[in-house]
């Protein structure tokens, strides 16, 4: 986040006791703040775009509520008008306004809908749902795939295609401060087109209702300038680092033998299994548990030990049955994975 | 009975005497049953009591979970329930709001008025309520029971394929099968209510007279004939995936999850004006009385109503914006979407318009109406923003979509309907709710309503998705969050405050005066307390506000001076009018108390509870001791000779005791019932072209089973079977009953060995339904004709039967006519089925 200009950022104890009047005032004021996770935050075109739309429907919209409540009320309050009045009203209000306004709104807000059919030689990012984890593999200019889980990095400033499909229930692809979502769904697949702008580190999840861990399905989205993110995606075309100490070395032997690699993917130290996240770069990641978790030793080894209890429901067994020293170890060489 | 046998046109109606023997007369026939018998009591002023009650019960238990779902979302990483539990909890909360209360209480609310609304004494169906009742009671507690032993549902209140297919446990089986059986309920009683509308409205109420809230019943009644049958198709899919594993939804066997999305929504989107309409139609009953004159522009009104009902099945795909569908169709049901705002608007401006009209007197309805305006505005205004197609990729599923179809739904819905529930009360229990109470729980129910779902709009537009068991903490959304659980609570507190209102012990100072409101429309012209007879004497229709336009008309309903002011035959009677002009036709015998409606209703829900559990013989014994209560039920109970043919009404009416055919109710009900039927089945024929249009090659791999010979044979057979039931209906009215009963003979050989025709087509062609979606929705389609001609054959057998025992005769024949009109549909269903499944791979 440190790209990002610091906008108003939100007193965290808001105004003493606001009242009901107040609260839609404040909640206006309150709307200027930009978490990495909001819509409003404007840091891709696509959300830029829809929120200059929120805005002025909002406008809109409080202005077409006030005058009918205000008309409801004066109604009440007043005595009889005639008839021709009461028929001008049904009339002009229940026909002529909205459907001047509807239309006009319509132009403004389809003129937004993506041109699909527009392709070229973009960026193509790949992501499938999983149960709770984002399967993810950059499409090189030459068709090799670059894989990764639970982040997405992108470049500022270029469209990116993102092609989504999902292996076993419905999910949905979500980064409010980018642009809008698209549902994952398995026997498909689902094109999204995003244009990141500002730089900085913002957080999507799963919007779609997927299961019992359905809350703990998040990821950080990177974007990056392009020769920044042309870095990042050579260093993550390469195999697994092995950090160079005995506890990373025993560590690495430990994840071997512990068969970790029956499911997770480790570029360069064991290539077997692929039901689980590529763990390649593991430790060079912000979060750890898709997108939920920070990423620290403390958190890896409770994750090893009994990833059930960070993330309910989770397909990875628990290893609490491997020594404590081994665990440490394995946590070591997972940490030193960048 | 020592009843004197008068003519009606010849008793002096001045004579206080003679109008006490009438109404002695009267309160014994329509006696509600004492002691535990009371429970078997049918007509519609108990029957709308319960059903009330119980939705209101109903609602308490999903505002509770409601409540829980606020108390975890009131802090970030809160612990107070586990990811499972408050899966469950929301997926009850949304399903128990939507299927056993907004549904179930528009239907009880209409029972419980609509006879008085038209001046009638009950409806068409008091039996048929009744079982309509129980099913709801059954249905209802074994969802909602569902969470006590751990075993809800857990797929959301719209159960996503696949995640609901491949769930374990019985949780979507409850879901499924309990739903389904509330539906037959729901369904029951829209055919009640249209039927009622239709032809019990009191002589002289044109169509152009009729209350607006019997428009709308009419209007909703429709929508429900159109709208829960795609999901009982839907509904029979999925349970065939979930119990047999037929793949219609699993895309690695040619299925689609995209099919359920359709068929729910075709149901789910009408269902919100199936919900919101009936409300509207109390406003338009309670608006009038308080502005003190007509509705602004009735003829708009009707109109708007029907439009929002019309374009309500236009919209489904709004809630599908994000599944990838091309910008043609997101551009056509974004412009749809905002199109619906139009009829909308109108009925919300005739409203103003009439208020802005008239003199307003100050009430507790008032009160309610105008919170309602306020928040279903706002509702609408966000709806109109959720339709712009780009700005729903933003806000779908999440908090800003809670927030609007609360605002739609409270405002919408459940401050019109406590409106009426103010209003209506004397009606339905002689006495007037506290007013300084209904101020209170008013204005808590409207301040915790905004505290907690304002706030909601941001919390969404800020990133937090919906159905999420957790939020972590630092995005901004912990303050909105913890506003929005008080709130919910503020809610609660004015909700308690209008509970304790309603049971609290009444005093004598509680008890409604007549017409307490000063209202114009017929209803109130009931005695206060109502009397169990409903209507004293049922009323000559002139105008839209008799107690407005005629001072005299409340003492010539005091004096009996109308209809049937007796029951001298000791028979509960009430009078049937012809459809669009309401000249009497009929003097109809409606059924009293009966126990078989519960043993029905207890067998059917027998069935469905036993195959959720997959005890298939239990169900299959469940199923049939179902079948034989409803034929004990219409054996005993429908049909009936009358003891003379023509009965003297009163004004110099003479009508039959006795109709069969187009103008009778029961042909009626049998086609509206029929309409229904025909939906569902086109629901499970669209799975099949759905299948067509998401394969490239349909049926696959080019295959031509079944082969075009058996179903043709299915086919003629079947039409065979048709031609034999409508000859028989047809040679029975001229007479010749011996030819009658060949046919009524040949009638089930054809159709049974239709059916085995049309099972022969796909099992010799080896088509396995757990292979792929195809042999699946041939398997589905064969399946659902057989199982209805199975139910044809029941009923030829039954006419059979009927005319050998006497009970059916060239002029008692209505059983012949309603068995022949489902035998036209079954001729329509065989036809589509045999052609699809016998023709389709040959043109494909």
């Amino acid at each position: 986040m440190t790209n990002r200009p610091a906008k108003v950022r939100r007193r965290p104890s808001g105004p003493a006791r606001p009242s009901l009047v107040a609260l839609p005032i404040l909640l206006m004021i309150v709307a200027g703040c930009d978490g990495p996770q909001s819509a409003l935050s404007g840091a891709g075109r696509e959300a830029t775009d829809v929120s200059r739309l929120f805005w002025v429907m909002l406008v809109g919209g409080a202005a077409v509520w006030i005058v009918v409540m205000g008309t409801a009320i004066f109604a009440v309050l007043q005595p009889p008008r005639g008839a021709r009045v009461g028929n001008a009203f049904i009339i002009g209000g229940g026909v002529v306004f909205p459907v001047v306004v509807l239309a006009a709104l319509l132009a403004y807000g389809l003129s937004m809908l993506p041109d699909w059919a527009q392709s070229g030689t973009r960026l193509k990012v790949h992501v499938t749902g999983e149960q709770w984890w984002w399967r993810v593999a950059y499409e090189l200019p030459d068709g090799t795939l670059v894989r990764d889980a639970n982040e997405i990095h992108l470049p500022a400033g270029e469209p990116v295609e993102f092609v989504l499909t999902a292996d076993e229930v419905i999910h949905s692809f979500w980064i409010p401060a980018i642009g809008g979502k698209m549902d994952m769904i398995p026997g498909r697949t689902n094109r999204l087109v995003l244009t990141a702008e500002k730089p900085g580190t913002y957080r999507g999840v799963c919007a779609e209702y997927c299961g019992t861990s359905h809350a703990l399905m998040a990821f950080s989205a990177i974007v990056h300038e392009r020769d920044a993110f042309d870095a990042w995606l050579a260093g993550q075309a390469k195999p697994a680092v092995v950090a160079d100490s005995v506890g990373a070395r025993r560590g690495r032997d430990q994840f071997i033998a512990a068969g970790c690699g029956g499911c997770h993917m480790m570029r360069g130290v064991v290539e077997l299994g692929d039901v689980g996240p590529d763990l390649t770069h593991v430790g060079s990641r912000r979060t750890l548990g898709s997108g939920i978790l920070p990423n620290d030793r403390e958190t890896l080894e409770a994750w090893v030990r009994n990833p059930d209890h960070l993330k309910p429901d989770v397909a990875m067994p628990g290893y609490a049955m491997l020594p404590d020293a081994d665990i440490a170890a394995i946590a070591t060489f997972l940490e030193g994975a960048k | 009975m020592s009843a004197p046998q008068t003519s009606l046109s010849h008793v002096d109606q001045g004579d206080p005497e003679v109008r006490r023997g009438q109404e002695e007369r009267l309160s014994a026939v329509w006696a509600t049953p004492k002691g535990w018998r009371y429970w078997t009591a049918v007509n519609n002023s108990e029957v709308g009591l319960w059903y009330i009650c119980t939705a209101f019960a109903f609602m308490m238990f999903a505002g509770v979970l409601g409540l829980l779902i606020r108390v975890q979302l009131a802090f970030p990483d809160n612990q107070f329930l586990s990811a499972e539990a408050y899966n469950q909890t929301f997926t009850l909360h949304g399903t128990a709001m939507m299927f056993l209360f907004a549904v179930p209480i528009f239907e009880a609310v209409a029972i419980m008025i609509l006879p008085a609304l038209l001046g009638a004494r009950d409806l068409p169906f008091p039996r048929l309520s009744a079982f309509g009742y129980w099913c709801f009671l059954i249905g209802g507690i074994f969802v909602c029971g569902s969470i006590f032993f751990d075993a809800a549902p857990q797929g959301g209140w719209f159960m996503y394929p696949p995640l609901s297919t491949k769930q374990g446990g019985i949780g979507a089986d409850i879901w499924l099968l309990g739903l389904s059986f509330i539906e037959v309920a729901s369904i029951a009683a829209a055919v009640e209510l249209i039927v009622g509308v239709l032809k019990c409205r009191p002589p002289g109420m044109h169509m152009n007279l009729t209350p607006l809230y019997g428009w709308y019943v009419l209007i909703v009644g429709g929508m429900i004939l159109f709208a829960f049958p795609p999901l009982i198709a839907g509904d029979f899919l999925f349970e065939m995936e979930r119990a047999f594993d037929w793949p219609f939804f699993d895309p690695e066997r040619g299925g689609d999850p995209l099919l359920w999305q359709h068929l729910f929504w075709i149901f789910g989107h009408p269902e919100v004006y199936i919900i919101f309409l009936p409300s509207i139609a109390l406003l338009a009953m309670i608006v009038p009385t308080f502005a003190r004159r007509p509705i602004s522009g009735y003829s708009w009104i009707v109109l708007s109503a029907m439009g929002t009902g019309f374009l309500s099945f236009g919209l489904w795909v709004h809630h599908m914006f994000t599944t990838g569908l091309p910008s043609v169709s997101l551009g056509f049901f974004a412009a749809a979407s905002e199109a619906v705002a139009i009829p909308t608007g109108i009925q919300i401006f005739v409203f103003v318009s009439t208020l802005l009209m008239g003199r307003v007197t100050r009430s507790v309805p008032m009160l309610f109406a105008m919170g309602a305006l306020a928040i279903f505005v706002a509702g609408g205004l966000t709806g109109v923003m959720v339709a712009v197609a780009p700005f729903d990729f933003q806000v779908h599923d999440t908090y800003f979509v809670v927030a609007h179809l609360h605002y739609t739904l409270f405002g919408g819905m459940l401050f019109p309907l406590l409106a009426g529930i103010h209003y209506y009360f004397p009606i339905a229990t002689g006495k007037m709710l506290s007013r300084r109470l209904g101020i209170w729980s008013f204005w808590l129910m409207f301040a915790g309503f905004n505290i907690c779902f304002l706030p909601m709009h941001l919390t969404g537009l800020l990133g937090m998705p919906r159905r999420v068991f957790t939020f972590p903490g630092g995005l901004g959304w912990d303050w909105l969050n913890l506003i929005s659980s008080v709130g919910a609570f503020v809610f609660a507190a004015g909700f308690l405050v209008f509970v304790w209102d309603v049971v609290r012990p009444k005093r004598e100072t509680d008890a409604a005066t007549r017409n307490p409101w000063k209202a114009g429309t017929v209803e109130w012209m009931l005695e206060m307390p109502p009397k169990p007879w409903g209507s004293r004497t049922i009323p000559k229709i002139e105008s839209r506000y008799p107690l407005w336009d005629d001072p005299e008309f409340l003492t010539k309903y005091d004096e009996g001076r109308f209809y049937l002011s007796d029951a001298e035959e000791g028979k509960r009677e009430t009078i049937i009018t012809s459809v669009l002009d309401a000249q009497p036709i009929q003097c109809l015998r409606v059924s009293g108390p009966a126990v078989i409606t519960m043993i029905a209703a207890g067998m059917l829900g027998a069935s469905f509870i036993f195959a959720t559990f997959h005890w298939w013989w239990l169900t299959i014994i469940a199923t049939l001791g179902a079948m034989a209560a409803i034929i004990f039920w219409l054996w005993t109970g429908t049909a009936q000779h009358p003891e003379k043919a023509e009965k003297d009404i009163g004004l110099g009416s003479l009508v039959p005791l006795y109709i069969s055919g187009p103008k009778s109710t029961g042909w009626w009900a049998m086609f509206i019932t029929m309409t229904g039927d025909l939906t569902a089945f086109l629901g499970v024929v669209f799975g099949y072209f759905f299948f067509w249009t998401v394969h490239e090659q349909f049926p696959p791999g080019g295959t031509t089973a079944p082969g075009w010979q058996w179903p043709l044979v299915a086919g003629v057979l079947l039409l065979a079977a048709w031609a034999a039931t409508w000859g028989a209906r047809v040679v029975n009215g001229r007479g010749r009953v011996g030819l009658a009963r060949l046919l009524l003979v040949a009638g089930p050989v054809a159709a049974a060995a239709g059916i085995a025709a049309l099972v022969a087509g796909p099992w010799f062609s080896g088509l396995d339904p757990t292979e792929h979606a195809y042999p699946a929705i041939v398997w589905a389609l064969v399946l659902w004709t057989a199982l209805h001609i199975a139910v044809g054959i029941v009923m030829q057998v039954y006419c059979l039967a009927r005319s050998v025992v006497g009970h059916m005769t060239p002029v008692y024949d209505t059983d012949i006519w309603n068995v022949a009109l489902y035998w036209h549909f079954m001729a329509f269903t065989a036809l589509v089925t045999t052609l699809v499944i016998g023709g389709f791979p040959y043109v494909s």
